[in-house]
């Protein structure tokens, strides 16, 4: 029995593309322990949500698992059969999308698509989940839950949507939840509330949450741990408190100095990362990042960095800190 | 709903009229009369039919004479078919019309919608491919190469069938065959291409994350909003079939209205023409407003107006 | 990742951690070109085997219907006699003892009809006539349909309302009755206009062909018509011409760069499953009397004749009734490869 709740090795996952093979995630290694939350942070197409879908076995045509193992409260995920995954998805994972306009179906009102949840996965009786439909509207503070339990999605707003897509995710009390760039899609207030809320929510609730974005600002506030995604791999990972005051990867250094603060100095300016992400049809031999890179060296055109441990948690795949590295051991 | 239904009424009526009043003044634009043909009668006989049909009345006399006996229900007598009236006739015919085209567009859908479904969950495989090949040449072949390849091989060599006439079940295989052939391709494509899309939608996903069977997902999630493209289609299409194709009644001596109408067009028998034109033309916008209500119905981000 | 320690398995050279130069790491960006919407479009086709295939069948047809009649030794009117209701590949008693005297006469592939005459140049002409009727008729609605969408939903507000009602009314008289009325009104003005000089051509191509016409631009555009309507409304809303228009872009600019590349691949896919859709009327019309005038042939009619005697000669009535199939489905499957591969909203 491992001691975390979600424990991925080594996954590696493509997908097979009339135009050839797109390596998604390249050797994805990522843990976190009940009730914590982990941020995973990253440019599209870095493969933060190919890696949560995979987990939930949501992983969409043509991808396909090739490598190593996901691990789940003990079961190994990529090994379930289709019926035991289903007995998983929604009870004891859960998951948020991003777009909440779309991701409700049009046809059904919102109670029947959250007692969906609540009588595939619970013995209640449906007047039960009715209740119990009301009880998670409240929670996510939506008020006369009677009355939205009629309406159906088009009748609602965008915050409206994704806080009966949290209570959807919500209805088994989920020992995991993915919130897959879950304010991207909202208004700047309204996002402000749903992270409020989410945050409520895991007090309460105690659940772990995997918290996918592009944001840093969102994860610094919310996460115990951040995962820091460029072109299918993990180039740091570590607290928010490694991230955020000890970056070592060139990337995630970039990403940081190109957050707006609240305590800059006058005309201080944001400093962008130069370039455009990789074309995953092709990828670079060496390290993805090194064309977009100030310090590239000849080496990260060539080969691939090794992972670096740079303490309990935090570690980075860079050359430079290779070279750091060789060069205190070649001091001593 | 009922404002609603009421304001469609008030449009059905505008254009039944309008379309009554084209065919009208279109069939009088075109030369010959309905007694022209019967050469033994002589010009003294036809003034005096044409005298008895108020045929001899200026055209726009004869048209407010109509309207205002159409109003009523009253669609005159035929002018060929003596002593019957337009009613009388469309009653008779219209129920061996409806038997043989609604039987079809049974099959059509009973067929069509499941196949179309399974080509679409099974994309990109062999059944897929076979569906889809089946259904392309479906839309490919016109009705009377069906009916005659149909009557040739079961009627004439094997002579399983009976080639004419609809006096028992076995009358009725043939012509469903040929009439249901073409729509049944048809529903095939478009649940096929309706269902891929509605299967890549958000809301699929989410039902699959909430733990929801592949079964169920598609039956509940994604069937109601992947048939709407084929609710508009069958609803014309309902209406053209029941009152019967040309061609199939033609080739199987079905005594139906379909080859009703044509008698009555190459014959000049206006009032039956007229008839049987709003006839249709009531049954297609009837069939639309039910179309619109079942759209309605299905999908409740509509809003009837 | 405690087991993943820091290995060094390949040999590291102090030179390796010299920083890159600008070119060596331009070198490692490969661009994918861009190409255009065209271009793209076009290489798809390419690659879609089925559509490929069809344009083939569909440029032999061409040939067929269009190049060969030209120097065939038969003509599609001439009465061959002594060779009524030949069998494919038979030849008539005169023909034979030609044959048998030395002469080469040229077989009759598919036979003769019960009027004697040969049969494959009758089913060539019969294909170059739905051919023509397809591509002309469609040509007559792509106009007349694409104008009048456009205009109603470029106005919108009551024209598009009134104009809308107008396709409803169309739509809900029944074609076969306009069609022969019209063939039947048009018989007499057609027979004047005859005599008139420089119009000699009616005759040959008879009155019902072109009153066909006449019902094909008064009937069917009204489909087109619709999504055109649709189209522009959706484009004309859609938040990238509002983008470009409040960038300043000019109205002319917008048309060719938005509107048209948007717009352009479903009226391309529209208008080539339209053709086939012409054809299938037509072959209908000739089948029910109505279509061409003889001694002009077309595949619809061609079928209709070959009823009565199917029992004792199939092959006149499967010949033409299975190649009114083959070019039906090969510009279907053509025209479902134009949209795989132009349509940019199916693109994936």
């Amino acid at each position: 029995m491992s001691e975390y709740l979600v424990d991925i090795k080594n996954e590696r996952l493509s997908f097979f593309t009339p135009a050839g093979e797109v390596k998604a995630l390249n050797d994805v290694s990522i843990h976190l322990k009940e009730g914590e939350v982990l941020g995973i942070v990253g440019e599209s197409g870095s493969g933060k949500s190919v890696t949560a879908y995979s987990l939930m076995g949501l992983t969409a045509y043509p991808g396909k698992l090739i490598g190593g193992s996901l691990y789940f409260n003990g079961h190994q995920v990529d090994q379930m059969t289709d019926k035991e995954m289903r007995k998983i998805r929604g009870n004891e994972i859960s998951i948020i999308f991003q777009d909440p306009m779309t991701s409700l179906n049009p046809v059904y009102t919102i109670g029947n698509q959250i007692m969906e949840a609540i009588l595939l996965h619970t013995d209640k009786s449906k007047e039960q989940a009715r209740e119990r439909a009301k009880e998670l509207l409240e929670l996510v503070g939506i008020n006369e839950p009677d009355k939205r339990l009629k309406q159906y999605p088009h009748e609602l707003s965008g915050g409206m949507r994704q806080r009966v897509m949290i209570a959807i995710a919500l209805a088994c009390e989920p020992k995991l939840l993915i919130a897959d760039e879950p304010t991207t899609a909202l208004d700047v207030t309204i996002q402000a509330q749903i992270l409020e809320l989410m945050m409520d929510l895991k007090k309460k609730l105690g659940m772990a949450i995997i918290m996918i974005t592009h944001d840093l600002g969102v994860v610094a506030s919310m996460c115990d741990r951040i995962a820091v995604m460029y072109a299918g791999k993990v180039i740091e990972y570590g607290t928010a408190d490694d991230i955020f005051y000890n970056p070592k990867h060139q990337y995630t250094k970039g990403l940081i100095r190109s957050i707006p603060r609240i305590d800059a100095k006058e005309h201080e300016r944001l400093i962008p990362i130069e370039g455009t992400p990789v074309d995953m049809l092709n990828p670079p031999k060496g390290c993805p990042f090194a064309p977009r890179c100030e310090e590239c060296m000849k080496i990260c055109l060539r080969e691939m960095p090794p992972v670096t441990d740079l303490g309990d948690v935090h570690y980075t795949q860079c050359w430079l800190i290779q070279k750091e590295e060789m060069e205190k051991g070649a001091a001593k | 709903m009922l404002k609603y239904i009421a304001k469609r009424i008030g449009l059905a009526v505008v254009t039944v009229w309008a379309v009554a009043t084209l065919t009208f003044f279109l069939m009088n634009m075109v030369p010959g009369g309905p007694f022209l043909s019967e050469k033994a009668i002589s010009p003294q006989a036809t003034a005096a039919l044409e005298a008895k049909y108020g045929l001899d009345k200026p055209l726009f006399q004869q048209y407010l004479t109509y309207i205002g006996g159409a109003v009523q229900g009253d669609f005159g007598d035929s002018l060929k078919q003596r002593g019957r009236t337009v009613t009388e006739i469309i009653l008779m015919k219209f129920p061996v019309s409806a038997r043989v085209g609604g039987i079809s567009v049974l099959v059509a859908l009973t067929l069509g919608i499941p196949l179309g479904c399974i080509a679409a969950l099974k994309r990109g495989k062999f059944l897929d491919s076979l569906i889809s090949v089946v259904a392309t040449c479906g839309i490919a072949v016109p009705s009377f190469v069906i009916c005659t390849v149909l009557l040739y091989t079961f009627g004439a060599k094997l002579k399983l069938l009976p080639t004419v006439g609809l006096t028992s079940w076995k009358n009725y295989i043939m012509p469903v065959m040929a009439l249901s052939f073409y729509p049944t391709a048809y529903i095939m494509r478009l649940m096929r291409s309706s269902m891929l899309d509605v299967l890549g939608q958000d809301y699929m996903r989410t039902a699959k994350a909430k733990g929801v069977s592949g079964f169920v997902s598609l039956f509940k999630h994604a069937l109601r909003n992947a048939i709407l493209p084929v609710v508009t289609y069958v609803g014309p299409m309902l209406a053209y079939t029941v009152t019967g194709s040309f061609v199939v009644e033609k080739i199987f001596t079905i005594p139906g209205l379909g080859g009703e109408f044509i008698g009555a067009i190459n014959g000049r028998d206006y009032t039956l023409i007229m008839g049987t034109t709003i006839f249709l033309a009531t049954l297609i916008i009837v069939m639309n407003v039910v179309v619109d209500i079942v759209y309605k119905i299905v999908d409740p981000r509509i809003k009837l107006k | 990742m405690k087991e993943n320690p820091v290995s060094f398995q390949l040999k590291l050279n102090p030179e390796d951690f010299l920083p890159a130069t600008q070119e060596e790491k331009q070198s490692q960006v490969i661009m994918r070109e861009s190409v255009s919407f065209w271009k793209d479009g076009g290489r798809r086709l390419v690659k879609n085997k089925v559509a490929m295939v069809s344009i083939v069948v569909i440029i032999l047809v061409m040939i067929f219907s269009f190049i060969v009649p030209s120097f065939y030794p038969y003509s599609y009117k001439d009465q061959i006699k002594g060779a009524n209701n030949l069998a494919p590949m038979q030849y008539s008693e005169e023909e034979q003892a030609k044959i048998d005297a030395g002469e080469s006469v040229f077989p009759h592939i598919f036979g003769t009809d019960k009027m004697g005459r040969d049969y494959a140049i009758r089913v060539m002409m019969g294909s170059r006539i739905s051919l023509l009727v397809g591509l002309i008729a469609t040509g007559i609605i792509l106009i007349i349909g694409s104008a009048y969408g456009s205009i109603a939903a470029f106005f919108g507000g009551w024209v598009d309302l009134v104009m809308m009602r107008i396709v409803d009314i169309i739509y809900t008289i029944p074609d076969i009755l306009l069609i022969v009325l019209l063939s039947f009104a048009l018989k007499e003005p057609l027979g004047h206009l005859k005599d008139v000089p420089g119009f000699a051509w009616v005759n040959v191509v008879g009155e019902n062909l072109i009153s066909i016409f006449v019902v094909f631009a008064l009937l069917y555009w009204v489909g087109m018509a619709r999504m055109v309507r649709s189209q522009v409304l959706m484009l004309k809303e859609s938040e990238y011409v509002t983008a470009a228009r409040a960038l300043g872009v000019g109205s002319g600019k917008i048309i060719k760069r938005h509107l048209l590349t948007n717009c352009i691949g479903t009226l391309i896919v529209t208008t080539t499953l339209q053709i086939p859709s012409s054809i299938f009327t037509e072959s209908f019309l000739s089948f029910l009397g109505m279509g061409v005038a003889v001694p002009l042939p077309s595949l619809g009619s061609l079928a209709s004749d070959a009823i009565n005697g199917m029992n004792t000669y199939p092959y006149l009535l499967f010949i033409p009734a299975l190649l009114i199939s083959l070019i039906i489905l090969s510009f279907n499957l053509l025209g479902d490869g134009l949209r795989d591969a132009f349509d940019p909203k199916l693109k994936n």
